[in-house]
């Protein structure tokens, strides 16, 4: 039972495989005749179109992912990738050590933060790698440019990698159509456009690698394999935290097949190589440290590899006894025991404290209600949500239909591989429901299954039609799986009925596969290449007109505050202001400590003087503050103020939602809640706007963000003045005075 | 692909007074028969147009005249230049004369010369028209030294009502010209007078050499006090045909600091009321068949500037990213391409020499601190700069030259290229020769 997906992987490796290829092969080149007249070899021929057609593919995903840098500029995008680029400039400007031991006290002041303990180093060193190599080679780039195009090169090289785990899940046509397809997904290229620079974009390349060096070695039994999956999971732990996905899908997979019966040498060298080497290299990165033996997210792990230590043992004693039944009762005291030594160790731990509990966040990728209800800070943040049925639409368009088909065909042909890749899969597709970020994760699977739905479809329809032609043949390509299929079409008395078939359905699979390829560029250049800091708009006359006032606001912080001004905002900002406006900020979007930015959310959702007092104690100098009153902008403070209060009232009880609603409803208007009109959020928002006329023929003070004209105009601010709103107002800064003299 | 390290040979030069010492001559025998003087005080760079009648009247030939400057206005002295009008009326031609700093033992209270030098010595009793130009920079002193953004902006103008000059001056006459008609105050030295937007100090007779009056006007000048306090350009010669430039600026408004509020609102919907001395738009004049232009900052592109290409000059009007008020600051960095044959020659001894502007191409600018680093192609040989100055130059120059000559073989133009080409030609031949290598044990 073992030995059975031998021969099929095995064949896809070392020699032209027989049945999938050759009789696709020559099909594929009767088109390019006139090779033949430069003598190549059919083997040859082959090689020479994968290669272009990979070299084809591997340039597509790169340009497709550039639409941002040619429409705006060569810019770094969103929250997120802001932070990163600080800290590769850091790295670059610094070297490593000083990076490691790098204490930020320009962010969540007073408290500071660690940042070389703090975060995932595998994005700035590899980009500052990138830098460094490029530098020797004499190119004379700036490392903005380089933290910009990092993510396409890695989307690049995912192609690259999608080729060859198709190839050894499946057979080189899947992992051709893997790569054409993971190329331009839209699911992948939201996270990895020019400027994307955050985790994700070298951590699904990492991901990926990781999967395909396990099944690799899963495959081969190699010792050598092994040892490369580890590096591979060495990589991703240093980049992403979504590396705890590896670390439970791998032993749940091994787990799977243990109960499966596929339990093997290859198997137990594999996961044991992997898994031991894996930890040990894990441990190395000072944000992860000791997490693989002490918390719970990676305890299923360790296990597992007790599991099959007690497997290896098993097999042993079957061998050493050649006794079924005497077998059997030490098999199933063995397990019993086995199983009972590791829950009461497990118990022992977690009730000592030594073994950690699960954290919020894997709480809420396994229950997607729990975040709601306990922590709002998760919840708060968009990309969070459970994913809707049109996002799934949008970011796979018929590889959602093709994920079941590939699965239908995997357990058509099921052996360790396909095993793996159908678990993927799954788990997968069930984190991408949970959250709408998780999307990405999914997407390489999706993709691998798809194609493999794509390919083996393909595949048997073109068969069919040779099979018309060259009847006599036939009979030489039956021996292949899918020969099935076209030895028994060859058989069959309605051939002509069945051709005809065949090329309406290829017909049917290239229109829909062209119609993938203009989705995923409209939802590339529509959707996922905006910086989201410049913001465009259609004017009057159809001209594109910039709104820049992110940047304004930041330069304006950066050139004309002191130094040391602290500047609090809403921890979204809180990256961008650090990196751009180069100044002290009391929350960013690493969202440590909790309690802090309740603090800020308490400010914001108190009245003048008592936020004053929250200022005075945390020495903030200016208040920044995202309005889209003017512009329309939808995403400002105002829109993100129930999570600042609820946040805010999470650790500080004073503040009370519904004290801001009105029968349960959010109004800015005349007939919202008597402390909304007064707290500073909306005090600072609407400061002045009373006085300007936004849309004609609305009275002033129309909010177009939220078409409402606001219930108070008439707002004095006492403990603040208005230091800076930019052109079209959405970023204000106050500044906060100082107190007044007592005599 | 390999490019080399590119030779770098960065000439920096920062303007330094050149304190030449000059034979001196006695400075009795020689008069002033008719002083006009012209202020303009309608930007924050003051010109000072000086038109003096010389006339000598000792027994030997002069061939210079001395100008004098208090040591205050002397440290703000961007440009002096003067000419002498040659011919009658309508033939008039003006000749460029050399203006030098120079040092005089007995000067009082420590008054600064500089001379000029006359093309042809002037004889015993003979006179001389000459016309001199001054420019000042940062002698605007803003009083109030803190406003608010609805008041407009006042300063001090501090100057002598006679003009300071080692020589007897028979009759003189300074006219100040103010940027509008509010003065709030002004200093009285009979015969003073006042009319729109011009002070009349004088005529005065008969004054005796280093006479000095001091007056103080306080007026309103709301023009954009734009001071680039550092500069830093940077040429790169290519000869594959262009020559890039970069310059970075560090630009802040030097006029009275901005107190207290800044109100979008009041600065939106009033604009001739409120933040009156701030500026948002700036004007760069650039040599024609400039190319591929940016403008960018720290953060990004800047996405506000407007480019007219002319055939004279080309214009580039940029706006910083907020308009500035007084004391703030923006830095920016404005780079482009110009075709080399425009710049670019060959000297005849066979080196090559740039022949490129030195000063700031934005218009109505003073810049504090400059440096200019030319860099040449690699295999360039013997650099050398040339650098006229004729006077003392602290500032902004406009109309000198700077010289770069050296030399430079036309074969290592194609050093890049070839370096490229053998680089993908190494690849190829590794890829044929891997794809025809069986490294195999197994047969």
């Amino acid at each position: 039972m073992v030995g059975k997906s031998e021969p099929i992987n095995g064949t896809a490796k070392s020699q032209p495989p027989p049945s999938p290829l050759s009789p696709k092969s020559p099909d594929l080149l009767s088109g390019y005749f006139s090779f033949k007249s430069l003598k190549l070899k059919t083997k040859q021929q082959e090689l020479l179109i994968r290669v272009s057609i990979l070299c084809l593919v591997y340039v597509l995903a790169f340009v497709t992912r550039l639409f941002s840098v040619l429409r705006y500029e060569s810019m770094i995008h969103e929250f997120d990738p802001y932070f990163n680029y600080r800290t590769t400039l850091f790295l670059t400007e610094k070297g490593f050590y000083e990076f490691w031991n790098w204490f930020d006290s320009e962010s969540w002041y007073p408290l500071g933060r660690i940042i070389g303990g703090t975060l995932y180093p595998g994005l700035m060193v590899t980009a500052a790698l990138l830098y460094w190599g490029l530098r020797f080679l004499r190119f004379a780039v700036h490392i903005r440019e380089v933290c910009v195009l990092t993510a396409p090169f890695f989307a690049s090289n995912t192609t690259i990698l999608a080729y060859f785990f198709g190839k050894e899940i499946w057979d080189t046509g899947a992992g051709l159509v893997a790569a054409a397809l993971i190329a331009i997904c839209p699911g992948y290229i939201s996270r990895s456009v020019a400027g994307s620079y955050d985790n994700e974009g070298v951590a699904i390349f990492a991901l990926l690698l990781t999967f395909y060096l396990f099944v690799k070695a899963v495959n081969t039994g190699s010792l050598s394999w092994g040892l490369a999956s580890a590096f591979g999971y060495f990589y991703m732990v240093s980049a992403w935290g979504g590396y705890v996905f590896i670390i439970n899908l791998i032993p749940l997979y091994v787990l799977v097949l243990l109960i499966t019966g596929r339990y093997s040498m290859r198997l137990y060298v594999a996961y044991n190589c992997m898994y031991i080497l894996g930890m040990l290299l894990a441990m190395q990165i000072r944000f992860v440290g000791f997490q693989h033996v002490q918390s719970g997210e990676h305890m299923a792990a360790m296990g597992v590899f007790f599991l099959m230590q007690v497997f290896y043992l098993l097999d042993w004693l079957k061998h050493l006894l050649s006794d079924t039944k005497l077998f059997q009762a030490f098999l199933r005291m063995t397990v019993t025991s086995a199983v009972g030594v590791g829950a009461v160790a497990l118990g022992v731990g977690t009730a000592s404290g030594y073994i950690s509990p699960w954290t919020g966040r894997f709480y809420s990728l396994l229950d997607p209600t729990y975040a709601k209800d306990h922590i709002p800070i998760i919840a708060s943040v968009s990309e969070h949500q459970p994913t809707a049925w049109s996002s799934f639409m949008f970011d796979f368009q018929i590889l959602l239909f093709l994920f079941p088909a590939g699965l239908y065909f995997c357990f058509k042909r099921l052996s360790d591989a396909t095993i793996f890749i159908v678990m993927y899969g799954l788990t997968s597709m069930y984190f991408a429901g949970v959250m709408v970020r998780l999307i990405l994760v999914a997407t390489p699977a999706v993709c691998l299954i798809s194609a493999i739905a794509v390919s083996a479809t393909i595949k048997n329809l073109t068969l069919l039609l040779r099979a018309k032609t060259k009847a006599p043949q036939s009979a030489s390509g039956k021996g292949g799986s899918s020969g099935k299929a076209a030895s028994k079409g060859s058989l069959d008395q309605s051939q002509p009925f069945q051709k005809n078939g065949a090329i309406a359905l290829l017909f049917g699979a290239f229109y829909l596969l062209s119609k993938y390829v203009t989705h995923c560029t409209w939802v590339t250049s529509e959707a996922y290449s905006s910086p989201s800091i410049v913001l465009a708009a259609r004017g009057a006359h159809g001209n594109r007109v910039i709104f820049d006032d992110y940047r304004e606001a930041y330069f304006w912080l950066r050139q004309n505050t002191p130094p040391d001004a602290k500047v609090m905002s809403w921890w979204d900002y809180g990256y961008q202001i650090t990196a751009m406006g180069n100044r002290t900020v009391i929350v960013d979007n690493n969202t440590w400590n909790n309690t802090h930015i309740a603090t800020v959310g308490r400010a914001m959702s108190s009245y003048e003087d008592e936020a004053y007092e929250i200022m005075r104690s945390l020495d903030v100098d200016y208040v920044l503050v995202v309005f889209g009153g003017v512009t329309g902008y939808s995403s400002d403070d105002i829109n993100k103020f129930l999570w600042m209060v609820r946040i805010g009232g999470g650790v500080f009880p004073v503040i009370k939602e519904p004290d801001y609603l009105v029968n349960g409803e959010y109004r800015v208007d005349k007939g919202a809640a008597p402390k909304m009109l007064n707290c500073l959020m909306y005090k600072l928002s609407y400061y002045r706007f009373g006085e300007l006329t936004t849309e004609y023929g609305r009275p002033p003070g129309y909010d177009r963000a939220r078409g409402v004209e606001i219930g108070n105009k008439d707002i004095k601010l006492e403990y603040l003045e208005e230091a800076f709103t930019t052109s079209n107002w959405i970023v204000r800064i106050y500044k906060v005075k100082p107190p007044n003299n007592r005599w | 692909m390999a490019i080399p390290l590119r030779l770098r040979a960065a000439v920096s030069i920062s303007i330094f007074a050149l304190l030449l010492i000059l034979p001196s001559c006695s400075a009795q025998d020689i008069q002033v028969v008719n002083a006009e003087r012209r202020i303009d005080l309608t930007s924050h760079i003051i010109k000072v147009f000086l038109t003096l009648k010389v006339e000598n009247t000792g027994a030997s030939p002069a061939s210079e005249i001395l100008l004098a400057f208090p040591p205050t206005q002397v440290d703000h002295l961007a440009v002096v230049k003067a000419q002498v009008a040659t011919g009658k009326r309508k033939k008039k031609t003006y000749t460029p004369l050399d203006v030098n700093p120079k040092e005089l033992p007995d000067a009082p209270n420590g008054t600064k010369y500089l001379s000029i030098s006359l093309l042809n010595p002037l004889a015993a009793g003979e006179a001389v028209t000459l016309e001199v130009l001054c420019i000042l920079t940062h002698s605007l002193e803003p009083f109030p030294v803190e406003i608010s953004q609805s008041e407009s902006q006042l300063v001090y103008y501090h100057d002598s009502a006679l003009i300071l000059s080692p020589y007897h001056i028979k009759q003189q006459i300074t006219f100040i010209k103010t940027p509008t008609t509010k003065v709030e105050s002004f200093t009285v030295v009979d015969p003073t007078h006042r009319a729109g937007t011009e002070l009349k100090y004088g005529p005065y007779n008969d004054r005796p050499p280093h006479s000095y009056s001091p007056v103080i006007v306080h007026l309103e000048n709301n023009s954009p006090f734009a001071v680039v306090e550092e500069l830093v350009r940077e040429v790169e010669i290519s000869h594959w045909g262009s020559l890039q430039i970069t310059e970075q600026y560090k630009l802040a408004h030097a006029g009275a600091r901005h107190k207290g509020v800044f109100s979008r609102v009041e600065y939106q919907s009033r604009p001739g009321h409120s933040g009156v001395s701030s500026f948002r738009h700036l004007l760069a004049r650039l040599p024609p068949r400039v190319h591929s232009v940016y403008y960018r900052d720290e953060i990004g592109n800047i996405s506000s500037s407007r480019l007219r290409l002319g055939a004279l000059k080309s214009e580039l009007e940029i706006e910083p990213r907020y308009p500035l008020f007084g004391g703030w600051k923006a830095t920016f960095v404005i780079g482009y391409g110009l075709p080399l044959e425009d710049f670019l020659f060959e000297s005849p001894d066979g080196k090559r020499y740039l022949n490129f502007s030195y000063g700031c191409p934005l218009v109505e600018t003073v810049v504090d601190k400059l440096t200019i680093k030319v860099v040449l192609p690699e295999g360039s040989k013997e650099p050398s700069a040339v650098v006229p100055f004729p006077v003392n130059q602290y500032l902004e120059k406009k109309y000198s030259y700077l010289d770069v000559y050296y030399h430079f073989n036309p074969i290592f133009m194609l050093a890049e290229p070839l370096m490229l080409t053998s680089v993908f030609f190494l690849l190829f031949v590794t890829c044929v020769a891997y794809l025809h290598i069986d490294l195999s044990l197994r047969k």
